[in-house]
């Protein structure tokens, strides 16, 4: 029976992390704009400078 | 048939998707409706951007009519420069600008590719709600002038003022700390449950099995409630302190509703510590975590807004940034704020004038509508005074400032004192009435079963008060408010009209006077600002040819009134008439001869045969051949159902008409409005003074303006909306924006808001009923921590389903 205590305080530091992340999230300003990155997401790949395109032309 | 056949024939710009007036323009397949369009198109191609069209068909923003040529010469000059960078350096700048234009997603991918288009910018990044584009570059490759440039070039022109230079406050530091508080207390709430689960399902650990496992999980749940109590909850009870501080400082009388809640917050935390240490069972720790995770969602759904609309603009987001100045000789642009009196300035054609000053040559045609609400544009000569926020129609003009911006006669309202103070927003007023009421009588009923239990079984004594204060937690009344009202703003925008906050809703109920505005507001407007107007003519019918040679004339004149004939007179074809000579008489009128017919139009002194007719509306005689034929008549046109929505609101409001223009429409307003509510002439400071009298004697009056010279008004009055063709257009500050489109609907608006109020009041009604239930139970000195942790979300969660469902449910029913 006392494997609950290490389960009960490994789930903690498992959501502990999530906790973190989040909090790291919230204060990187990621819930300051909650819509740009919805339309961004969509783009393909990123574009190709001209300059590179040139240099596969030749 | 035909009508599908003739809608395919129609050139469509690639660029734009606006038709084409013909198929010159073109590359390759693509046809474009101007040269703009296919300049955009051009660039797109060139640097391996055409993924823009792919997105979105017709993405483009159309180009007609635009034209940037040294219209940001002032971005050369260094200090301007500075002023817009949010940062500086020898290798980096960023910069951040405001680009109204942006519509879809094709402008974020397009605008986040901006690095690809101009070499030396670095990083481009687009906020799409706000509009907000950050860019950084470095400015020993590019500078800020072809930075913007260029994106004008694209359609994607950003908005430059006086406002620009101010730096944007950081107001995401309280929404962020919100959000982290919500995020760590449902942290804890989580967890809190979890660690309860042994008592959820009646687990005897303590005798069953060990108690040492008993104890582990009662202290986890203590230390997960410690950030719960001192961090999540930290506003509540600094909030009830502050609020019984000022109690017995008898500063004011009103009791905090965070005090109730602060009690129970305080009950719970002390009971669960008690019974966690001293008694070694359960506390209540999961319905404390719970009962603060809601209360802080309630918060976050109040401070809700709408951020992409500003509702705080000055006279500084219509001013212009800079101007070209000469001071001493040396010809400069200059940040418009650091004008001083004796400095020339020079003035183009539909530029805004910044500061008061005299004609020192050119020709003035001022257009003063935004500022006085004068219909009219007014003509000036050199010597004539201009003030501030006037917009040039016609040439160029060399003025000679004659006061510093700030101290001008337009923006000495701002020095008002109605500005300077914040408007009081009863955002939570309801629930502090509700409050000492609350408070009185929770402590009343804990006292009396608090003696009951002395004397039947005094071990109860404790248990009976603590769980009536946790249970009669007035959490549902706080977050049945904050709910309905965000469902009604919500409601609003959907209906476009937009409230700045939930206050502004409560605000709305209290009304009983509204003031209007004419020119603009019950008048229409586009988007420009720009007034159309209807033109009639009195006096004989206008043959074919009497009609043509009129607009003949009229085109020969860059008068705003010429102009106005001009486009009303709908004639096709025909050759065009030769004129043998044509004069245009300043302020008087204009003459020509066209194809053997002497023409003149003009004012009653300059039209010679004209009667002396009393006309109010602004007009204009027709003479042919020495013949008198009649005159043109300028109206205003009022919006669409102006009378029905007067009608109905005159039902229950006193109305007014607060107007800058003259009294030419007075007739027309008479039926709707008593004879002595109804103001001409008034300039921005009487506005304001108007509405401070009608608050003087107890009036809650709302007041509905477009204009600067109503920003006093709107500022001073309890509720100020303003209206707008376009909402993303500058509007003064006021606490709603509403679209034109929808003013017809302003009396629905105001009475839904009173529906969303009674819904807050039967909900409150509902909590109490709950609360009456809760207090049952507790009495008895029997209410187990399992209870409470199912009693008290239970009985939030459904406060806010009936609270929320009972205003959609209105909407609806009002289709609103």
């Amino acid at each position: 029976m006392s494997i609950i205590f290490f389960l009960a305080i490994a789930a903690i530091i498992v959501a502990g992390g999530f906790l973190i992340a989040f909090i790291w999230a919230t204060k990187d300003g990621q819930y300051d704009d909650t819509y740009t990155p919805s339309v961004r997401m969509l783009f393909d790949n990123p574009v190709k400078s001209p300059e590179s395109k040139i240099k596969k032309d030749e | 048939m035909n009508m599908i056949a003739e809608i395919d024939e129609k050139l469509v710009c690639y660029h734009c998707g606006d038709e084409c007036p013909d198929e010159s323009i073109a590359v390759e397949d693509k046809h474009f409706c101007c040269h703009g369009c296919q300049t955009v198109f051009e660039i797109l191609q060139d640097n391996n951007l055409c993924a823009y069209y792919d997105l979105n068909d017709n993405a483009g923003v159309s180009l007609k009519a635009k034209n940037f040529e040294g219209k940001y010469s002032y971005l050369d000059e260094g200090d301007i420069v500075a002023q817009l960078l949010d940062y500086q350096s020898e290798e980096l700048s960023k910069v951040t600008f405001y680009v109204p234009a942006v519509h879809c997603s094709s402008c974020v991918w397009l605008l986040e590719n901006f690095n690809k288009i101009k070499k030396g910018v670095i990083t481009s990044r687009l906020n799409f709600i706000k509009k907000e584009l950050s860019l950084s570059y470095n400015p020993a490759n590019v500078s800020l002038k072809e930075i913007v440039e260029l994106l004008a070039t694209l359609g994607y022109e950003p908005l430059l003022n006086l406002e620009s230079t101010d730096k944007p406050q950081q107001k995401n530091t309280t929404q962020r700390s919100l959000i982290l508080k919500i995020g760590v207390v449902g942290f804890c709430m989580g967890n809190i449950m979890m660690m309860s689960f042994p008592e959820y399902f009646h687990l005897d650990l303590k005798n069953s099995i060990d108690a040492n496992y008993q104890k582990f999980f009662l202290y986890f749940n203590f230390i997960l409630s410690l950030p719960v109590f001192f961090y999540g909850a930290y506003d509540y009870l600094t909030g009830a302190w502050i609020s019984i501080k000022e109690n017995f400082k008898k500063t004011t009388d009103v009791f905090s509703v965070d005090i109730p809640i602060a009690v129970a917050i305080i009950t719970l935390y002390g009971r669960s510590v008690y019974e966690t240490f001293v008694n070694n069972s359960a506390g209540y720790y999961d319905s404390l975590a719970g009962l603060v995770f809601f209360l802080l969602v309630g918060k976050w759904m109040q401070q809700i807004t709408y951020n992409y609309l500003s509702f705080e603009r000055n006279y500084k987001s219509y001013f212009p940034l800079a101007v070209k100045v000469i001071r001493e000789n040396i010809e400069s642009y200059m940040n418009v704020m650091e004008l001083k009196k004796g400095d020339t300035i020079f003035i183009h054609h539909q530029e805004l004038i910044p500061a008061d000053a005299i004609i020192s040559k050119g020709k003035g045609m001022i257009d003063y509508s935004f500022v006085t609400g004068e219909s009219d544009p007014v003509s000036k000569n050199v010597g004539d005074v201009l003030y501030a926020g006037g917009r040039q129609k016609g040439e160029r003009l060399e003025l000679i400032v004659q006061k510093p911006v700030s101290q001008s006669y337009l923006t000495q309202l701002w020095n008002n004192e109605a500005f300077t103070k914040e408007k009081v927003m009863p955002t939570t007023e309801l629930a502090n009435l509700f409050s000492k009421y609350f408070t009185v009588i929770t402590f009343t009923i804990a006292t009396v079963a608090g003696i009951y239990w002395v004397f039947f079984e005094p071990s109860l004594f404790w248990n009976s008060i603590t769980a009536v204060l946790m249970v009669a937690c007035p959490c549902a009344l706080t977050l049945s408010m904050p709910f309905t009202m965000s469902t009604t703003m919500a409601i609003f925008g959907r209906n476009k009209f937009y409230v700045k906050n939930q206050g502004v809703i409560q605000l709305l109920n209290e009304v009983n006077e509204i003031a209007f505005d004419k020119t603009g507001t019950l008048t229409e407007s586009n988007s420009d600002g720009q007034r159309p107007a209807r033109v009639s003519f009195v006096g004989s019918e206008l043959s074919e040819f009497e009609q043509k040679l009129v607009k003949t004339l009229t085109m020969q004149s860059a008068h705003p009134l010429s102009k106005m004939i001009a486009n009303s007179l709908n004639i096709k074809g025909g050759k065009a008439l030769p004129i043998d000579y044509f004069q245009e008489f300043q302020g008087e009128g204009i003459e020509a001869s066209i194809a053997g017919n002497l023409l003149r139009l003009g004012k009653s002194g300059f039209v010679r045969s004209a009667i002396n007719k009393e006309v109010k509306h602004t007009h204009s005689f027709l003479e042919i051949n020495g013949l008198l034929i009649g005159y043109f008549v300028i109206e205003t046109v009022y919006r669409k159902n102006w009378q029905t929505m007067l009608t109905n609101l005159s039902k229950n409001f006193k109305l007014f008409i607060l107007s800058g223009d003259n009294d030419a429409d007075k007739e027309k307003l008479a039926p709707y409005f008593n004879e002595n509510a109804v103001y001409f002439k008034q300039k921005p400071q009487d506005k304001l003074n108007f509405i401070n009298q009608e608050q003087q004697k107890g009036n809650h009056i709302l007041m509905i303006g477009d204009g600067l010279n109503d920003a006093g008004a709107l500022r001073q009055s309890n509720v100020g909306i303003a209206i707008s063709e376009d909402i993303k257009v500058f509007s003064p500050a006021c606490d709603a924006i509403l679209d034109a489109s929808r003013f017809g609907q302003l009396a629905d608006f105001l009475k839904f808001s009173k529906t969303s109020l009674n819904i807050v009041k039967a909900s409150f009604a509902l909590s109490l009923v709950y609360n009456f239930i809760g207090i049952g139970w507790a009495v008895t000195g029997k209410l187990s921590p399992v209870l409470a942790a199912i009693f008290m979300p239970l009985s939030s969660i459904s406060v806010v389903l009936f609270a929320v469902g009972l205003t959609h449910l209105f909407a609806r029913f009002r289709k609103l």
